[in-house]
């Protein structure tokens, strides 16, 4: 395979992303049309109430465990050292060793973090009571 | 390195591609299902879909009417807009990342059609210098649809799946990545192309062998950011009734379905292209060939997992994601980077 030139090398991207909204969209609406003249409508109550175990519609605010969020932090924190790190690999061979001590240092300060992250028990389901 | 002519491309080559690309990986995400529940069939000794058309070959048609014809059906206190959005933000994503991975070889239409005589067709859709990177921004976009499609319910396993979506995804994005960038320091470059050049010297040359530990890494990872069985707990029937989908139906649950397989195929194409030398001539068998017969492997490599390994506990999953395989790829990393080091 060989590289190809373009003069507008994101165009694919764009048109990509209008083909496949717009098509699945489409078929979206087409359903609605289709359904509307073939299927059977029906509006009745428990049908349409919040799926529950039970027949009572039960309407509360939901909410998530913590435990979700503080991974989600975690993920912050070693997402944005891998989108550092994406352009060091790159352009590892030209950096030399002075890049690799680099990198291993910022690893390093990374790693203490992740070992206090452990300790505390951020890793652990249910750890916090 | 460019000892080959270099093509121009002009837009009309772009717009084919791109149509090509996703009508072929829409029609093979549709068959992909046949293909799932046939090959689960025979490795848990029954027919599988059998009775519709040749060999049950038309159950996908079949399938297609019946979600066509559904009821369409939006809960009550369900958000509506959200909720309609969702699934199409799922296929979107997955067709959208495929904009960068090379689907086929490029090729040129021949003088005699009308219209279209001439025209060169690239390999990519979109071949940007930072391919990889794309690809994995966009399949993270798609975390979007599993999340919004569950905040958008008002039922409780709605809200568990979305959790777990989220998660899941993110924990095993940092693995991706990490994964990934062993190889992208050998190779130096972002983009599937350079990829695919660095291992056409034969099978010796597959960087299967120069990183056996990050192939592990990124299928494992894989397997979760597409939802295949061992970590197929966003949907676990078990526990959460069918997790973030449990109020769809009808197509906009099948468009779900179309991002999950599109979603597995760029998993398959991207494993051939990065670690099994991609589109490189193998003896006799050309190379689209061999890339085909590449990604039908991993294809069924997921099916076979999914009917042969039970599922993980979610604290198994957070555990196993960042206990054991985030340390391994970050020390991979500075493995490949040392031995790198002292050889050049």
């Amino acid at each position: 395979m060989t590289h190809t030139v373009s003069a507008h090398p994101y165009f694919g991207i764009f048109f990509l992303l209008i083909l496949t909204v717009v098509s699945f969209y489409g078929v979206l609406i087409l359903q609605r049309f289709v359904s509307r003249k073939m299927a059977r409508l029906d509006t009745e109550k428990l049908k349409m109430s919040i799926y529950e175990c039970g027949p009572r519609v039960n309407k509360q605010p939901n909410s998530i465990s913590i435990q979700f969020f503080l991974i989600a932090l975690l993920f912050i924190l070693f997402d944005v050292e891998i989108i550092f790190m994406f352009p060091w690999a790159v352009s590892f061979k030209l950096l030399g060793w002075f890049g690799f001590v680099e990198m291993i240092l910022f690893i390093l300060l990374l790693a203490i973090g992740f070992a206090y992250a452990w300790k505390k028990g951020a890793l652990e389901w249910h750890s916090i009571k | 390195m460019e000892t080959t002519m270099i093509h121009e491309v002009t837009w009309v080559g772009v717009a084919i591609k791109a149509l090509i690309a996703m009508l072929i990986v829409s029609a093979v995400a549709g068959f992909g299902t046949y293909i799932e529940r046939k090959v689960l069939a025979w490795m848990q000794r029954r027919p599988g879909p059998s009775h519709v058309g040749p060999f049950g070959l038309l159950q996908l048609a079949a399938d297609g009417i019946k979600l066509f014809t559904k009821e369409d059906f939006i809960p009550q206190y369900s958000n509506r807009l959200i909720f309609s959005i969702a699934p199409v933000i799922t296929a979107a994503t997955a067709f959208i990342a495929l904009a960068a991975v090379p689907i086929f070889p490029d090729f040129t239409f021949p003088e005699w059609i009308p219209l279209l005589g001439g025209v060169f067709v690239p390999s990519i859709a979109a071949d940007i210098d930072v391919g990889l990177l794309f690809i994995l921004g966009a399949m993270a976009a798609g975390l979007y649809g599993p999340l919004l499609a569950g905040m958008s319910q008002q039922n409780k396993w709605g809200i568990i799946g979305a959790a777990r979506t989220a998660v899941q995804f993110l924990s095993y994005e940092v693995v991706t990545g990490l994964s990934m960038l062993a190889p992208i320091m050998l190779v130096g470059s972002l983009s599937l192309v350079d990829f695919n050049n660095y291992q056409t010297g034969g099978i010796a040359s597959w960087m299967i062998w120069q990183q056996p530990l990050a192939f592990v890494l990124f299928l494992i990872a894989g397997f979760a950011e597409t939802n295949r069985t061992p970590f197929d707990l966003l949907e676990h029937e078990a526990e959460i009734i069918s997790g973030f989908v449990t109020e769809y139906s009808g197509l906009r649950w099948g468009l779900f379905f179309v991002g999950e397989y599109a979603n597995m195929i760029t998993i398959a194409v991207l494993a051939s292209v990065i670690f099994m030398g991609g589109y490189s001539d193998f003896m006799l068998i050309p190379g689209w060939l061999m890339m085909g017969l590449k990604v039908t492997f991993f294809f069924f490599l997921m099916l076979w997992v999914r009917a042969s390994w039970p599922h993980v506990r979610p604290d198994q999953l957070m555990w196993l994601s960042w206990k054991v395989l985030m340390p391994l790829a970050l020390l991979n990393v500075v493995i490949t980077g040392i031995v790198v080091m002292v050889t050049a």
